[in-house]
């Protein structure tokens, strides 16, 4: 009975990296792989701690990290505060969701010459880019969330004559909040990549995007190859703490 | 004022693909103070849509609705309990109840106060901190009773309340209700698909026909309570009102 049990505890999700890890170290150790661009899997593991450009890594990842809360924050709040008026009434729904999903239709990348133009090769065209990817599934999620929000519950704040706070607070916020969690999930990632894309597109200063980019330049591949593995953590740590404080946000949701 | 609710030819109708459809042609009724009134009739008689009209969810009827207060001021608190308990799931019981405090400018040690009050009155005392979802379908209905007495309504408006609930639980709730309202001060009117649970309740029981929704005939039950359910007058008064109903 013990067998089963071991068996379904390996994560079969790790069994492809491992073997296309294995795959990777025999052949960079075979010399199959040769070459200025070629680098071995023990090289890669240790760059960000032996390396001095290497060692870079842990800055530009903090570095990255904050930008995406920072933006992440000012795109999110906007995105709810607005996604929440356009499902709420009729007339800000008509006249902002249209413009709204018109302009979301335009690929994200494409606004870093505009905002470039706006807001200079800093600091601020990375935020306001971030801001803009999280912004829009937000606003999604949440206009929609509030739309959703049942009639009959609705019904009951009026013969309740509940007050316009207490509303917003204890109907149509908790209503939408699933939804607003899966578009804060989206929004999350999409800050992330947004974040990434736009230090890697600006190239200066601090961040894993620049730190790529300029590794690139100087063929760097271990450390290019570190930083992709770093990008992929970040937006799986920020995806599980989303989780994480989502879950402990809804406790009416827990199994009894 | 001596009524504290008084219909005035109300009609109301539908427009459905062009064609105006009428749903209430001119009801009218009274319910005196401390009155229980009971609505049967068939589905589709517009027995609902007129308690939507009395609570005020829809505006858009002809003729006059007045609610009278206690001391004839002519605005009576009206609470409205649904067939669906409709608590709100993310909140707990106590929360849920804590609602119907909202609008009003009692201190948080009062609300607190009645809530327990109300809690204990429909037997939920030890469910405060429960979720809706962790109560079965009779506790969450007489939580939102609670909710509604809570209100302390002058007038409370019941949409077939115990609809969803098995028979059993149903006489007990109905017996409830009863001690519940010789307790509190206030005019009843319940809706309901169940003439047994009309002439059980109520004191007057208006039935009503479909097409459009109007008052075929009222009933009057002069017994006093507790009723034997089984008794002699409230089965030849059910053979009368399904005579007019079938």
């Amino acid at each position: 009975m013990a067998e089963p049990l071991l068996r379904t505890r390996f994560p079969r999700g790790a069994v492809v990296p491992i073997i296309a890890a294995a795959i990777w170290w025999l052949a960079s150790s075979t010399d199959l792989l040769s070459g200025p661009m070629a680098v071995s899997p023990w090289q890669v593991i240790q760059t960000p701690f032996l390396d001095a450009s290497g060692r870079e890594l842990w800055g530009a990842l903090l570095a990255s990290i904050l930008r995406v809360f920072a933006g992440g924050l000012l795109g999110g709040v906007a995105g709810l505060i607005l996604g929440y008026v356009a499902g709420m009434y009729r007339a800000a729904g008509l006249g902002l969701a249209p413009t709204i999903h018109t302009v979301r239709q335009v690929a994200l990348f494409a606004w870093i010459p505009l905002l470039t133009a706006w807001f200079g090769n800093g600091e601020g065209t990375k935020l306001v880019f971030t801001a803009l990817s999280a912004f829009f599934p937000l606003f999604l999620a949440t206009e929609q969330g509030i739309r959703q929000v049942p009639r009959p519950l609705a019904e009951v704040a009026e013969t309740l004559a509940l007050r316009p706070t207490t509303r917003i607070l204890r109907l149509y916020l908790p209503a939408a909040l699933p939804n607003i969690y899966v578009g804060l999930q989206i929004a999350a990632l999409s800050a992330w990549i947004g974040t990434i894309g736009a230090e890697y597109a600006i190239g200066n200063g601090r961040g894993l995007g620049s730190y790529i980019a300029s590794a690139r330049d100087q063929f760097r591949m271990d450390i290019v190859i570190i930083g992709v593995f770093a990008l992929a953590a970040g937006g799986v740590l920020l995806a599980a703490a989303i989780r994480l404080a989502t879950s402990k946000l809804s406790p009416w949701n827990r199994e009894i | 004022m001596i009524n504290a609710l008084s219909i005035e030819h109300v009609s109301k109708s539908y427009v459905l693909e062009g064609a105006s459809r009428p749903v209430l042609k001119d009801v009218s009724f009274q319910v005196r103070h401390n009155e229980i009134v009971a609505i049967v009739g068939a589905s589709g008689c517009g027995k609902s849509t007129l308690l939507r009209l009395i609570v005020g969810l829809d505006d858009a009827y002809r003729g006059s609705i007045i609610r009278g207060g206690p001391d004839g001021s002519a605005s009576a608190k009206v609470g409205m309990v649904f067939q669906d308990h409709r608590l709100y799931p993310w909140l707990t019981v106590e929360s849920n109840i804590g609602l119907a405090f909202d609008n009003t400018n009692l201190s948080a040690s009062a609300r607190r106060q009645r809530v327990r009050y109300y809690l204990d009155l429909v037997g939920l005392g030890d469910y405060a901190r429960a979720y809706p979802r962790q109560l079965s379908g009779g506790m969450a209905q007489r939580a939102a009773i609670a909710r509604a007495l809570a209100q302390e309504p002058d007038i409370l408006l019941m949409d077939e309340p115990f609809g969803a609930l098995d028979s059993i639980l149903r006489m007990r709730l109905q017996d409830e209700l009863l001690t519940i309202w010789e307790r509190n001060r206030v005019s009843i009117v319940i809706v309901t698909h169940d003439v047994e649970e009309a002439l059980y309740l109520a004191d007057r029981v208006l039935v009503m026909e479909p097409n459009p929704g109007r008052i075929r005939d009222v009933f009057e039950v002069g017994l006093p309570r507790p009723r034997d359910r089984g008794g002699f007058v409230l089965s030849d008064l059910k053979k009368r009102c399904l005579s007019t109903l079938v």
